[in-house]
């Protein structure tokens, strides 16, 4: 064990924050938080700006145009951005996250040359079509059905939760290609075009108001077999190896995010005085030491993942545990807002100084009540860590195919 | 950075389970419950001679040179062996009490109780193993002495909370020989409270395995009942708090070993904080996994809950560690 950086680490790192100092301040205001076309433009433009000094695709491997950091480096590369407050990855999310990876992956050389350039240059933007109305947790039980006809599927079906679909430019899609009742023997991974005639995009608006994921119905929609990527019917373990990308080094950014809204409740908590309260200094404390714990929880599964070029189950098990402490700093910060935390614009303070971080606390409140609940819930999370750790016997009938 | 174990430390760990599991079996431990002596003083010599106490002692000295860490790999061993003894306190003063890191001098830990401190007012000092301890060490505040054991006016307390950890309630701590000064005892309990965390680990490591291996073999409704999700969630949350500890633990002894890339007292204060939760949490979770078995004084699983409660006391409270940690905000 070895908590100190390799001289190439802190080289990597020193290059970087140089990087960031000089290129943050050239960045245009950020774009209001509901008007998405905008938002598109501002992250895949912090892509592009990536893309132009080398940082674009930084986990990728050289053949897929990125970089091959170390699973190390990939680490310092998260939390640099973070702590200079850089745009985070937004729109740019599923392609660089999943489908990028999973064309690297499993990809023909014309689909490597055709998609991977335009995510890591923020040209093109993803989407995951993934659940369904009657496929959340049970994914491998989706029937959005793909019938061949000639050098065409022909899809029909629908998808929800689809996070970004209004501005994405393709779509990674699950459909049903074997029998019903095929389960995970019987799913095919297309690329399908957003612009596609025949898919019908409707925005669902969030418990907090925005409108993030939407569903998708797809009627007819006429995808090239060229699009497939992996075998007919193979598209299930082709999922596996974006999925378990999800839950590799994805949430360190959110990790420091957290280690920031713990500062800023602080700051409150002495502002309103609530400070003076022991009881109000242990919950702080007692998040401190989470957070920290998480912190080293990352760094041993980044060193798993750098031994073994896979991220481990690890993943899941910190999944589980950063759920249950931001779900736990979100109300820890909600409370010291007293009743002032009951609506989403801040009321003018008392005491005469700036505006009470009111929004970004509901918010924060808000958001972190779908930890729990996306990409796989924590009961899900659960029953992996019970029966692929633990190797506890599979609770039937729902055994495989849980996302 | 690499933050997994290295082979050697892999090894090391595998020896100690070896050593805990052939000389000190759970049956062979249970033999002294409830007595006032359950170290077994030959057992002990063995894990000196294994390098146990003298780990971090200098090469220089007789010792084996290695970290913090190391330790902590090897007392998550010693926890999940359920190992009893001053072990902590013995590591500590391996280098500085003659005897400690060969095993021939049992070494205990007692804080002198301030009377400021809020909540301690009538409550004596309560020592463990005092009975057969050689040296016992007095946490001063300020510094730490040395007091001879038999020089202690003490009455033993029937029936410990925990069978293998015998207690004495000590009216007045009597004035030692003074050993070392406040900056040597704040390192005995931050290093201190490292490795009792990873004793911790160790416990809630072991209770999960039992409650695991309870859950694969017990049926009920036809099936076992480790099949049942409620029973599985149990058990998955185990392993949450466990890993995350283990990794709390690991970083804040590493963080001693290697001052530059951290605050080792944060490091150590949050370690210690969540590897109590840990055991003591898993050691309830593991009760409930067994049902009524589990309230049984015959089957050991109430053993890992109640050295987890007695650990979890030592150096300092949870509210301590968690207001210490708010200071630094
Ligand atoms: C903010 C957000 C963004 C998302 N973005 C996307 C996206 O871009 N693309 C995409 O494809 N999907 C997306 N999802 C969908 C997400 O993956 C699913 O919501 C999730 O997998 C759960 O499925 P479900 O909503 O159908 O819930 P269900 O599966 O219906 O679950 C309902 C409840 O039942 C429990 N449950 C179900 N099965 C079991 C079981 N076997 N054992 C124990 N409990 C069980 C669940 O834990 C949950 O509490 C997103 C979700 C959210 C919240």
């Amino acid at each position: 064990m070895d908590l100190r950086p390799t001289p190439s680490e802190a080289a990597f790192r020193a290059e970087l924050r140089e990087w960031l100092a000089t290129s943050l301040p050239t960045l245009p205001p950020k774009p209001p938080p509901h008007d998405w076309p905008a938002r598109r433009a501002y992250d895949t433009g912090w892509q592009r700006t990536l893309f132009d000094a080398g940082y674009a695709g930084v986990d990728w491997p050289v053949e897929g145009g990125g970089r091959a950091a170390s699973p190390v480096e990939q680490l310092i590369f998260k939390e640099e951005l973070e702590q200079a407050h850089a745009p985070y990855v937004g729109v740019n999310f599923v392609g660089l996250l999943h489908a990028g990876p999973t064309v690297i992956a499993e990809g023909t050389p014309e689909q490597k040359a055709r998609y991977l350039a335009p995510i890591l240059r923020g040209d093109e933007v993803w989407c995951q079509g993934f659940s369904e109305p009657d496929a959340g947790s049970d994914l491998a039980s989706l029937r959005t059905r793909a019938v061949r006809d000639g050098d065409e599927y022909v899809v029909t079906g629908s998808k929800i939760w689809t996070s970004h679909a209004e501005v994405a430019d393709f779509c990674e899609l699950l459909v049903r290609t074997g029998p019903e009742g095929s389960r995970h023997k019987g799913i095919t991974w297309l690329i399908m075009p957003m612009d596609s005639p025949g898919i019908d995009i409707r925005p669902l608006q969030t418990i907090a108001g925005s409108t993030e994921f939407a569903e998708l119905y797809l009627d007819e929609v006429r995808i090239p077999a060229a699009n497939r990527v992996g075998a007919e019917n193979d598209g299930w373990r082709v999922t596996m190896v974006t999925l378990s990308f999800e839950r590799g080094t994805a949430f360190v950014g959110d990790l420091l995010e957290a280690v920031e809204l713990l500062s800023q409740s602080v700051d409150l908590a002495r502002r309103t005085g609530a400070w003076d309260d022991p009881g109000v200094r242990r919950q702080a404390g007692h998040l401190r030491a989470e957070l920290d714990a998480l912190a080293a929880l990352t760094k041993r599964n980044v060193s798993q993942a750098a031994r073994t070029g896979v991220p481990g189950i690890g993943g899941t098990v910190f999944k589980l545990a950063y759920t249950e402490t931001r779900q736990r700093l979100g109300e820890f910060s909600l409370g010291l807002l007293d009743r002032c935390g009951l609506a989403a614009t801040a009321p003018h303070p008392l005491d005469g100084g700036g505006p009470l971080p009111v929004g970004t606390m509901v918010e924060d409140w808000l958001r972190g009540i779908s930890l729990s609940i996306a990409a796989g819930t924590s009961q899900i999370q659960r029953n992996i860590v019970a029966e692929r750790i633990l190797g506890l016997p599979k609770d039937p009938p729902a055994g495989d195919g849980e996302r | 950075m690499d933050f997994e174990l290295s082979d050697e430390q892999r090894e090391l760990a595998d020896g100690i389970r070896r050593l805990c599991l052939g000389r000190l079996p759970l049956e062979v431990l249970r033999r002294n419950e409830r007595t006032s002596r359950t170290v077994d003083r030959a057992a002990w010599s063995e894990l000196a001679a294994a390098g146990v106490f003298a780990m971090t002692v200098p090469e220089s000295a007789g010792g084996l040179g290695l970290g913090l860490a190391d330790a902590a790999v090897v007392f998550e061993e010693l926890g999940a062996g359920l190992v009893p003894g001053p072990l902590v306190a013995t590591f500590l003063a391996a280098g500085r009490i003659e005897g400690a890191a060969d095993g021939s001098v049992m070494v205990g830990l007692a804080t002198r109780p301030r009377p400021g401190r809020p909540g301690t007012g009538v409550l004596p000092c309560i020592v463990e193993h005092l009975a057969e301890l050689d040296v016992l060490v007095v946490d001063d505040g300020d510094g730490l002495s040395r007091v001879d054991p038999r020089a202690v006016d003490a009455a033993p307390l029937e029936r410990p909370l925990d069978p293998l950890t015998p207690l004495s309630a000590v009216p007045e701590l009597p004035a030692g020989e003074p050993l070392a000064g406040a900056a040597e005892a704040a390192r005995w309990r931050r290093d201190g409270a490292a490795l009792t965390g990873a004793l911790q680990v160790g416990l809630a490591r072991w209770a999960c395995e039992v409650a695991v291996d309870y859950a694969t073999q017990r049926h009920q409704f036809g099936r076992p009942i480790g099949s049942f999700q409620a029973v599985k969630h149990l058990c998955a949350d185990m392993v949450v708090r466990t890993e995350l500890a283990r990794a709390a633990v690991h970083a804040g002894a590493l963080t001693v070993d290697q001052p530059d890339v951290g605050d080792a007292d944060r490091a150590v204060a949050g370690a210690k904080l969540l590897a109590d939760e840990a055991a003591l949490a898993n050691g309830r979770a593991s009760i409930q996994v067994h049902g009524g078995m589990g309230f049984t004084w015959e089957v050991p699983v109430h053993l890992a809950a109640k050295r987890a409660r007695v650990l979890a006391t030592h150096f300092g409270t949870a509210a301590d560690r968690a207001a210490a940690l708010a200071d630094g905000l």
